[in-house]
């Protein structure tokens, strides 16, 4: 089966990380593959393709629309550029870059940021972005992918590179648990795979919140709730008919993600559902609600912010509430 | 390949001359867009793409053609102009349909829909980065291709063409030549009392570029700067080309004046601006 979990996960690895294999990995097969950096090669784990192949990596220096444009015209001359920063600089501080010298023009730029969300963690809210899948997503153009694991990151990678087009690829800080099997992984853009299947309610999640919907399915089992896992990495375009189908059977919707809830994923999915969905179908939110991060662990913050297991477990009971008033 | 057809100036002058006849009569049709900056830009153009540029209108995306990016994306009318002088596309459509719906000839100039436009812009300050990353791409493919950003002096006031300015001189980038078309006057008012600019040619200096500083609208003193700035290829420094120039240039009631930025002739303005052109 695409996607599938692996039963008993060992180890954890963060997504920049495996970003950073994914390009050394695909250099050779790849020549025009070229890399940019903005003085953070060290933490979005550019260093190793920069250190490997020294001429094809530009360090641009703290000057994140600068870096931006000139991957623009990378492209132009028929490379393949990745640009690299944090993600609150690579689409906040350059988000007209990416509109106008990158997506605008159709260039074939991938800008494969890191430590986006909350779980940045100690360095608090100047740098957690909340915005960012937002942000690219109303980009005419623009595609929007976020992987799980460090599996679905090297799948991610090669596939954006083979893509031809602007992508925004969200990746994150921490190490998260591999969830997926290398051996039997696919992705495609545009498609999200069902990882757990269950009858009563479907949580869609992305990045982080995967792993953590499936401990949160879990822990609904043993209350005798079947929760279905629909893994939404492919943000844009996203794949409506597989969630369509998944709540055409659960009627119960809870969507989990690292983002403000304002102008989140889970309003995409609940146009998705309202234009489409014949009935009722409640609806739960896990999401940031609204307000700017801030300084601490990374555990402290996903308690602080509402993005835990338990969360997304109470989030579901209370819309299989609503739907059972409603029947 | 179109290469060093060493025209005679008279020549020259007589397409730029064309390029801003071509120019007023698709902004006055369109009833809107930007006379002063296109009259200011064409003697440039007509030197690079009449005379000096590796490129072909039958095949505008051949490997060998140098790459020009026009930073100042509203002197649309002059660049369609002069593309479709050296055979791009039919002028006629471009004046009959400039700024209208649905036309390849967008208000600032785009590359998906008009051949010969390597760079979609409009946005200020993003062309001398885009320019740059053509030259880094095109040096690591050995390519002899060379690579132009026309710059108009305003955007200078956005802080991404310094961010670029460094990179050119960080990376050694000697296949790039910059010219800055000094016509000294934005939107609101001349670019002295707007944001300030000078001294000019000294931050380029301290930002180690070579300038030189011409008469934007000799046609041999364009030409020789150009060529010039090919020879220091060789010295690893990007060169910048400070073209002083005359926003509205060869309409007398245009000619340094605020108001013609971004305002259309109407009919018996075009009628004498034509003659004056002629």
């Amino acid at each position: 089966m695409a996607g599938a979990i692996i039963e008993n996960q060992t180890g954890k690895i963060a997504t920049r990380q495996a970003y950073g294999e994914a390009l050394v990995e695909l250099a050779d097969q790849f020549p025009e593959l070229v890399v940019l950096d903005a003085d953070l090669s060290g933490s979005t784990y550019t260093g190793k393709f920069a250190k490997l192949y020294p001429e094809r990596f530009f360090n641009m220096g703290i000057a994140e629309q600068n870096m931006i444009s000139t991957a623009a015209g990378l492209a132009a001359s028929g490379k393949i550029p990745f640009a690299s920063s944090f993600a609150m600089f690579a689409t906040g501080r350059a988000w007209e870059q990416v509109r106008n010298s990158v997506a605008h023009n159709d260039f074939n730029v991938k800008i494969a940021a890191t430590h986006a969300g909350i779980t940045l963690g100690e360095d608090g809210a100047s740098h957690q972005i909340i915005e960012d899948i937002a942000i690219m997503s109303v980009i005419p153009k623009m595609t929007v992918l976020v992987p799980a694991d460090a599996v679905e990151t090297k799948a991610i990678i090669k596939k954006a590179l083979l893509h031809k087009g602007p992508v925004y690829i969200r990746l994150g800080r921490p190490a998260v648990p591999v969830i997926f099997n290398p051996d039997n992984f696919e992705f495609e853009i545009g498609k999200s795979h069902i990882i757990r299947e269950g009858k009563d309610v479907t949580i869609a999640a992305l990045g982080i919140m995967v792993s953590i919907a499936l401990e949160a399915a879990v822990k609904l089992q043993e209350k005798g709730i079947e929760a279905e896992v629909i893994n939404l990495s492919s943000v844009k375009p996203l794949d409506k008919a597989t969630i369509l189908k998944s709540v055409g059977k659960t009627n119960a919707l809870v969507v989990a993600e690292e983002h403000n809830q304002v102008c989140g994923v889970n309003q995409m999915v609940s146009a998705c559902i309202s234009q489409n969905h014949i009935g009722y179908c409640p609806m739960g939110v896990v999401a940031v609600d609204d307000r700017f991060g801030q300084s601490g662990t990374i555990d402290a913050l996903l308690l602080e912010y509402g993005l835990t297991a338990d969360h997304i477990a109470a989030e579901a009971e209370k819309v299989l509430n609503l739907k059972k008033k409603a029947s | 390949m179109n290469y060093m057809k060493d025209l005679p100036a008279e020549k020259l002058h007589q397409l730029a001359q064309e390029i801003r006849k071509n120019a007023l009569k698709a902004i006055n049709n369109a009833n809107s867009g930007h006379p002063g900056g296109s009259l200011s830009l064409a003697d440039i153009l007509s030197v690079l793409y009449f005379d000096l540029l590796k490129h072909d209108p039958q095949s505008p995306f051949s490997k060998e053609r140098d790459r020009v990016v026009i930073s100042k994306g509203h002197a649309s009318p002059a660049i369609y102009a002069t593309l479709g002088l050296a055979g791009y596309f039919d002028t006629e459509e471009f004046i009959s349909t400039f700024r209208k719906i649905n036309s390849k000839f967008q208000g600032h100039i785009d590359r998906l829909k008009v051949p010969g436009v390597e760079v979609s812009t409009g946005s200020l300050g993003h062309g001398l980065s885009v320019a740059n990353g053509i030259a880094l791409g095109l040096r690591l493919d050995n390519s002899d291709s060379h690579v132009y950003a026309l710059m108009s002096d305003g955007e200078l006031q956005e802080g991404q063409c310094w961010e670029a300015a460094m990179t050119a001189a960080h990376y050694k980038i000697g296949n790039l030549t910059a010219i800055v078309d000094r016509n000294r006057i934005q939107l609101d008012g001349w670019t002295e009392q707007t944001m300030a600019l000078e001294p000019l040619a000294d931050k380029f200096i301290a930002f180690g570029w070579t300038v030189e500083i011409i008469d934007g609208h000799n046609i041999s003193e364009i030409k020789k700067a150009i060529q010039k700035s090919w020879q220091r290829e060789k010295l690893d420094k990007p060169f910048v080309i400070i073209a002083n120039t005359i926003k509205g240039k060869g309409v007398s009631f245009m000619e340094d004046q605020v108001k013609w930025h971004g305002v259309s002739p109407k009919a018996d303005e075009l009628e004498k601006a034509l003659i004056e052109l002629s």
